[in-house]
């Protein structure tokens, strides 16, 4: 997740694309929406797996990535830049504090995997 | 050699010394050790089940109850849902390769070309005939496969209640019934599309409907379409080698049984059901589907081949578990098989001239009958090869008269809500239909009307 | 190394086209395989145009072209009959030729599924004396065959529950269906498909049942607990007893997923153990053809208590005057039918003839070797490969290629890859879910002494060419008509039909 403004950018970690495999196909939820936190938003396939996704914030979708529709391997190779999944418009100032960086996720893994 | 030393069946390689020595190198004193774990209080019940035979014995035992069968002799006027149909020679011995038969679902594409490009020419066939976009591999029958529809209707739509318009195949009904049951939709049986609403998710209509009358399904697809509904559609695929494809008519799903192309009646049974839908839908769509692919590096440097595969297996219950399109596992391969093979051989010509035959046999027929004194052949409009027959006698009891004279003269219908079914029988003729069996049904009937009079 | 190819690499059956070029774009105009009557009586008006087809794409060929191509496409096939295929879960056992046989005899094939039961006695003793077998075999007397296969047989089970449930007024309050995290996916999907929640419950540390875990998620909102026996790790499950008193203590049925009957037919009764239903696929431990993935038969028993829920139809026996006639009924209460008809009646009759040829003591012997097979492969395999559940097995046995994954990168799908280079079907992979990089392996009572030494040769080359030269592992195969193939690139861009060169 990227915060931009008064809003932010959702996508999957490194790690999860990794864990998934080949993406082959990505559903994400209708712009509109409104998301509360913990919900889930939509689903990633791989060749062999499914995976939900879900929203750590709450807010409504302001936009989604039409381009993974033809492109889903994008969540593949650039997890954190074009193969964004959606743009929420939060529901309310962000603690920062309460989630965590890449960075400190993959320390996080890195430790406890 | 000692009986107890041999092996124990002939499907059994193991004889006692293998035995022996494979318990040794385990380190059990017996094989009754290997079952030790289960409880004494249930280990080896007495069991009744009848003595083994010998290869011999049993064909003779089954020749004999084969020869029970004394329905499969007679000349047969029933349809209903089971059609007899020419299945060239070509079927029969090509579905006999041992690599398509004792093969498996093909989850290691490299050694099950085979039955992974006879999928796909199976899904290409199948698109070719309804005029659909997408096919999967075949679902059991055309009563789940409807069944089916109306639950990927249901979730397209999130509505509760499915629509079957009448006449439809009973069978069919009961088990979209079933399903529904499972799915908690209710089912409407309509008498007259003109009563679909917006609860309904879809519309499921039979070509031609269970009476032998072909539908204009741009009347059904246009309603459907008003409702919100979709248009599911029951067809008999050798129909389509006259009928208009449904797909042209603007149908959402077409499903259809595929047995009688491939193996024949076989008292119902294995059979394959047709399923195809649109593009949209192509993710609800349950069971098996093949796609064509290419290889990831080309052999010893050259251009990567062409090949198949399973796909879009995120569907399946295998991965998404609860949430899965279906539970649809193990599929009806090996007759979508025959199917496909039977429909390639007779080519677009040969079905196309061997629906006429059926169309022409039937409607000859069915203009004989009518010329007999005391019958009557009731029309509903344009209709295939099944049409409704009043004799001198009350359905049932011209039935059982025919029956006494070696006849199987079709079905009872007489029960049913349409006003042209009462009184009738639902006589069926295709191409199968021999004319010394036409002669022996239409001298009972003369001799029926004689004895009535 | 690489010794015997399995099927002949591809030859295409025509020299012109490559071996995946597809009837339809095979053959040319006016060819056709097969000629048809054309009607010459007097001709009836056809219906109106609008009812008519137009177009009909079909391919054509000569006769010889469509059995050339066909033929080309069985031998880029691996059957059972080909080589060995242990195949953990599906029951690869030999096929005798016999029942496909004695399923074809006219007298079966040609029987109409609506003539009149006087006329189809032959069949309907068949199909009553083979659900009289069944039941005896699994102590569940009431016995429909109207399943097409496996997965709907688990329909019909779970919703003969649902039936019961009604009737008994507590549909509304029993909502979930609890099934292991080693169940076949067909278990949780079935559940959803009869309408309720799924609660999935995490096997124990040794891989069976955790009777305190499972205790404490049941109560009176639980409809039914699916239960593989033996479990899909080819394990007895010690605490069943326990299991099925708590399942009937708070009122809920105990399900069967008799997919792994083979290792315990002839000596171990579902009806003895508590189950109330259950369902068998008579493709695997009876032995009929798996056919590329079907025509299966799944029927469904259960405990005279819920006999009268059956699928509709079941065969039930009859006397009069000191002969025995045989009538397809509906049960009382039926769930209704499965399929339009009667069942897979070819499938049945094949299932019976198998039977026939066994009898008690060859029924035994179809677990007693089954189980033998399957420890003895364990144990020559043992030294090679990590096995996550150390304990003797019953029909099946499920390794890890862990160890190879951590210390040469190689995974059990490079390892199946491989398998294929030396004859040998590769085994389940990848499931059941809760075995990381699981080899499910079934050798099954048909194979050999010989044939499993080959069998474990082939795996134990393999496990020190991970060590040796792990690269060779990461190309396999390389004896197959084909080699890996873009999984991610189908499901990405679905190509799934021929389409006319004006649409493609």
């Amino acid at each position: 997740m990227r915060v931009e403004g008064d809003e932010a950018v959702l996508g999957i970690t490194d790690y999860a694309q990794d864990q998934l495999g080949d993406i082959v196909f990505v559903e994400l939820p209708a712009v509109g929406r409104a998301l509360a936190v913990g919900e889930s938003f939509g689903v990633v396939e791989s060749i062999k797996a499914v995976s939900d996704l879900y929203a750590p914030i709450a807010g409504e979708v302001v936009a989604v990535n039409e381009g993974l529709a033809d492109a889903p391997e994008l969540v593949n190779s650039d997890p954190y830049g074009d193969g964004w999944l959606i743009r929420v418009r939060l529901a309310r100032p962000l603690d920062e504090g309460a989630l965590l960086t890449a960075e400190a996720y993959r320390a996080l893994r890195a430790d406890g995997a | 050699m000692a009986l107890e030393a041999s092996a124990p069946t002939p499907y059994i390689p193991n004889t006692a010394a293998d035995r022996a020595r494979m318990l040794e190198r385990i380190g059990l004193p017996d094989t009754a050790a290997l079952f030790a774990e289960l409880p004494a209080q249930w280990r080896d019940p007495p069991i009744e089940v009848p003595p083994a035979l010998s290869e011999l014995e049993l064909v003779q035992l089954l020749r004999r109850q084969a020869a029970a069968n004394r329905a499969s002799t007679l000349p047969s006027f029933l349809g209903a849902g089971a059609y007899r149909r020419y299945i060239p020679a070509v079927t029969a011995h090509l579905v006999s390769r041992p690599e398509f038969v004792t093969a498996y679902t093909p989850y290691q594409p490299e050694i099950s070309q085979g039955t992974l490009q006879a999928a796909f020419e199976y899904q290409s066939t199948v698109c070719a005939l309804t005029g659909m976009e997408v096919s999967n591999t075949g679902l059991y029958d055309v009563a789940s496969a409807a069944a089916e529809a109306c639950l990927l209707a249901a979730r397209v739509t999130s509505r509760r209640a499915v629509a079957i318009l009448e006449p439809f195949h009973p069978g069919t009904l009961e088990v979209v019934r079933t399903y529904a049951f499972g799915a908690d939709l209710r089912v409407d049986v309509l008498g007259d599309v003109r009563q679909l609403t917006s609860e309904h998710a879809c519309v499921v209509v039979q070509q031609p409907d269970f009476l032998g009358t072909i539908v204009d399904l741009e009347r059904v697809v246009a309603a459907a379409r008003e409702a919100g509904a979709l248009s599911v559609v029951s067809a008999d695929p050798f129909a389509l080698g006259m009928l208009r494809a449904p797909g042209d008519a603007g149908v959402d799903v077409v499903v259809g049984e595929g047995r009688d192309l491939a193996i024949g009646v076989a008292y119902g049974g294995p059979s394959v059901g047709l399923f195809a839908t649109r593009e949209r839908y192509l993710r609800q769509v349950p069971g098996r589907i093949v796609g064509r692919t290419r290889e990831l590096h080309g052999p010893d440097g050259e251009a990567p081949r062409t090949g198949y595969v399973l796909t879009l297996q995120a569907r399946e219950q295998f991965i998404r578990r609860a949430r899965a399109t279906s539970n649809f596992s193990t599929g009806q391969a090996l007759i979508a098989l025959a199917f496909t093979i039977t429909l390639q051989t007779l080519g677009p010509e040969g079905l196309r001239r061997s629906a006429a035959y059926c169309y022409q046999a039937a409607h000859g027929a069915a203009r004989r009958l009518a010329s007999i004194p005391g019958y009557a052949v009731v029309e509903r409009g344009p209709w295939f090869q099944e049409f409704l027959l009043r004799g001198p006698v009350p359905a049932p009891e011209l039935l059982r008269r025919l029956e006494a004279r070696g006849v199987l003269g079709g079905l009872d219908v007489s029960a049913r809500p349409e006003p042209e079914a009462r009184d009738a029988i639902l006589v069926c003729v295709t191409e199968m239909t021999l004319p010394e069996d036409l002669e022996a049904l239409e001298s009972a009937l003369r001799a029926i009307a004689t004895e009535a009079a | 190394m690489a010794s015997r190819a399995p099927v002949s690499r591809a030859l295409a059956g025509d020299e012109a086209a490559p071996a995946a070029a597809l009837t339809f774009e095979r053959g040319a105009p006016g060819r056709r395989a097969v000629d048809v009557p054309a009607w010459r009586g007097e001709a009836s008006e056809l219906p109106p145009a609008h009812l008519l087809r137009a177009s009909l794409p079909l391919p054509e060929l000569s006769q010889g072209e469509l059995v050339r191509y066909y033929s080309d496409l069985a031998s880029r096939n691996f059957g059972i009959d080909t080589g060995s295929y242990p195949l953990g879960s599906c029951t690869m056992k030999y096929n005798p030729k016999v029942d496909d046989l004695l399923a074809s005899l006219t007298g079966f094939a040609d029987l109409h599924p609506l003539a009149p039961e006087a006329l189809a006695q032959g069949t309907l003793a068949v199909l009553f004396e083979l659900q009289e077998a069944l039941g005896a075999i699994t102590g569940l007397p009431a016995v429909s065959l109207a399943p097409a296969a496996g997965a709907q047989g688990e329909l019909a089970g779970i919703l003969m529950v649902k039936r019961a449930l009604e009737e008994r007024g507590e549909l509304a309050r029993r909502r979930r269906v609890l099934v292991l995290d080693s169940a076949h996916g067909t278990n949780p999907a079935t559940a959803a498909m009869a309408g309720f929640a799924v609660t999935e419950l995490q096997s124990g540390p040794d891989g069976r049942i955790d009777e305190p875990a499972l205790r404490a998620v049941l109560d009176d909102t639980v409809a039914a607990v699916m239960v593989t026996l033996p479990s899909t790790l080819g394990l007895w499950e010690p605490a069943i007893e326990a299991v099925a008193r708590d399942i009937h203590a708070v009122g809920a049925y105990l399900y069967a997923d008799g997919a792994n009957l083979n290792a315990i037919v002839g000596r171990l009764r579902f009806g003895d153990v508590g189950f109330d239903v259950a369902h068998l696929n008579l493709h695997k431990t009876f032995s009929t053809p798996h056919g590329g993935g079907g025509p299966g038969a799944g029927p469904v028993l259960a405990s005279s208590a819920l006999a009268r829920f059956l699928p509709t139809p079941v065969v039930a026996r009859r006397e009069a005057d000191g002969e025995a006639t045989y009538a397809l009924v509906a049960p009382e209460a039926s769930i209704g039918r499965m399929q339009q008809f009667h069942g897979s009646v070819g499938v049945l009759l094949r299932a019976y003839a198998y039977l026939r040829t066994l009898g008690l003591e060859g029924l035994r012997a179809v677990s007693e070797n089954a189980v033998l097979n399957a420890n003895y492969l364990r144990e020559l395999l043992l030294p090679y490969y990590d096995l996550p559940f150390p304990t003797r097995v019953l029909h099946e046995v499920v390794f890890s290629a862990t160890r190879q994954r951590r210390e040469h990168g190689i995974r059990a799908y490079d390892i199946a890859k491989r398998l294929i280079d030396h004859g040998v079907h590769p085994p389940t992979v990848y499931f059941p879910l809760i075995v990381e990089e699981a080899l499910m392996i079934e050798p099954t009572e048909t194979e050999s002494r010989e044939s499993l030494e080959r069998v474990a040769a082939a795996f134990i080359a393999i496990a020190e060419e991970a060590a040796r030269d792990p690269e060779a592992l990461h190309a396999a195969p390389t004896t197959a008509p084909i080699g890996r193939l873009d999984e991610a690139l189908a499901a990405r861009q679905p190509d799934l039909r021929w389409r006319p060169p004006a649409e493609a």
